[in-house]
């Protein structure tokens, strides 16, 4: 007797929830472009949201809803873009490549620290310290955040302790940008590539005991340079690009060599006028 | 007929007898998903509001197989009727809010394995509670399997910067701090008793 029970209470509760499940699904059903998966298979799965989206699906969505173009997509290989585009019918939309850039060239060997900063070798932590070790406020801590954060491998310290970014492997993701303390890096186009490595906001000469390399603010850079291509903001040279044509000519006239040329195979070229830096090893500690 | 008021039931399932660390139920998304505090809070809503949904079901099933005598049928159709109702809730969302559907991810479907949810649908029953009471323990399981889930998240969280020997690193940290944590609940016992 209960084996009947049993089979008729649990074929009738099955039933009467599928049934439920079925109408469910027809009244509830959401229709989903079937391209969104494909798309989304053909992306990188970086999910580093460098396009402006939170991650690869909803930027499949917006690409398949024709909102944005695939070029947006900085770490997907040219090859991939175009296959993206293909399968879509839509223009590239290739944007000029980006890339992440340091505001701060005051290595080891021309920027001394005011203190031993002794504890845990990140720079998020070091700056909780009255802004870390280093003479300067606004510069380089140089524990390599950046490098640890870097998921393409773009991002490695140098010799003085400084971060360099290696323009091919970067992919404009943003996470450098985000991770430092000081707010050092920016994501800017590639062929900016007249640059002021610094982030003093300091008027004045003192600047020079702490960082060989600093941009004191005399403004002879913004007063030579053609039409308004740069201006002083903030004690700061501010390089309006797309203003002119971008040339040499401003690192010429840069004492200190704060503003630079990153050349693509050179790297990064000073004036002739600015102090050469011949020293290799570490500056003491100390501040005035 | 159980007379327990509403608020010792809540306070004995959210704490005394707290699911994940009294009961050891529903461990894996606990283990699982408690990296983050922003995650593992909309975990915890989220079988929160299974538990509840299902508490009612369970409720109504019992109902039905105590007309019909045939209680021994109790554990498949709880089994049952959760994976389905979480089916429902899901579909349901999908239609209603895609942002918290976005949200909630692939923990949604995963509630439907998680024993906790079952343990509270037998419970709830061999307890004897009535509907409201019923309402009131789910309520009070699920807010005891968020905070479980937030305090472990919230650990995890600040130990990512902290210097551990590389052998307890990962998983065999996060059940360190599940004892350690179950022992402090342990604390909890005795309150709400007469």
């Amino acid at each position: 007797m209960s084996v009947i029970i049993a089979i008729l209470v649990l074929g009738g509760l099955t039933l009467l929830l599928a049934v439920m499940l079925v109408i469910a699904n027809k009244k509830l059903y959401v229709y989903e472009d079937p391209r969104i998966d494909v798309v989304e298979g053909m992306l990188p799965h970086a999910n580093c949201g460098a396009c402006g989206y939170p991650g690869c699906r909803p930027f499949a969505e917006a690409l398949v809803g024709g909102k944005i173009l695939p070029g947006k997509c900085t770490v997907s290989s040219s090859e991939g873009v175009e296959s993206i585009a293909e399968y879509l019918g839509v223009a590239l939309g290739a944007e000029e490549k980006q890339v992440a850039r340091l505001a701060c060239a005051g290595g080891t060997n021309v920027a001394r620290n005011k203190a031993k900063y002794k504890g845990m070798e990140t720079c998020q932590a070091a700056s909780l310290v009255s802004g870390g070790g280093k003479g300067c406020f606004w510069g380089c801590l140089g524990f390599g955040d950046c490098e640890a954060v870097c998921d393409f491998d773009a991002i490695h310290m140098d010799e003085h302790g400084l971060p360099v970014v290696d323009e091919d492997k970067c992919t404009a993701c943003g996470d450098c940008v985000e991770v430092c303390p000081k707010d050092l890096f920016s994501i800017q186009p590639i062929n900016n590539r007249l640059w002021v490595a610094c982030k003093n906001l300091e008027a004045g000469d003192e600047i020079l005991e702490d960082c060989q390399v600093a941009c004191t603010a005399c403004g002879r850079c913004a007063m030579d340079a053609p039409g308004n291509l740069i201006t002083m903001e903030n004690n700061l040279p501010v390089i309006h690009y797309g203003v002119d044509e971008l040339t040499r000519d401003p690192i010429q006239r840069c004492p200190t060599g704060a503003i630079v040329w990153l050349d693509q195979k050179l790297g990064a070229i000073k004036g002739r006028e600015s102090k050469p830096v011949i020293r290799k090893s570490e500056r003491e500690i100390g501040f005035s | 007929m159980n007379q327990e008021s509403l608020g010792q039931i809540f306070i004995n399932a959210c704490l005394v007898n707290n699911f994940v660390l009294a009961y050891f139920l529903g461990i894996c998304p606990f283990l699982g998903v408690s990296g983050k505090l922003g995650t593992a809070t909309k975990m915890g809503g989220a079988v929160m509001f299974v538990m509840l949904i299902s508490s009612m079901c369970a409720y109504g099933i019992h109902a039905l197989l105590v007309a019909v005598d045939a209680e021994f049928l109790q554990l498949i159709s709880y089994i049952v009727v959760i994976a389905s109702t979480v089916q429902l809730v899901e579909m349901f969302i999908k239609k209603m809010s895609p942002t918290l559907f976005k949200a909630l991810g692939i923990f949604l479907p995963l509630i439907t394995t998680n024993c906790a949810i079952l343990g509270l649908a037998l419970f709830q029953t061999n307890k004897g509670y009535d509907f409201i009471q019923s309402i009131v323990y789910a309520l009070g399981a699920g807010a005891g399997f968020t905070l479980a889930l937030v305090l472990i998240a919230g650990f995890r969280e600040q130990l990512e910067y902290a210097e551990v020997p590389k052998v307890i690193r990962g998983t065999i940290l996060t059940l360190v701090i599940a004892g350690i944590l179950s022992l402090t609940f342990m604390g909890f016992s005795g309150l709400g008793t007469q």
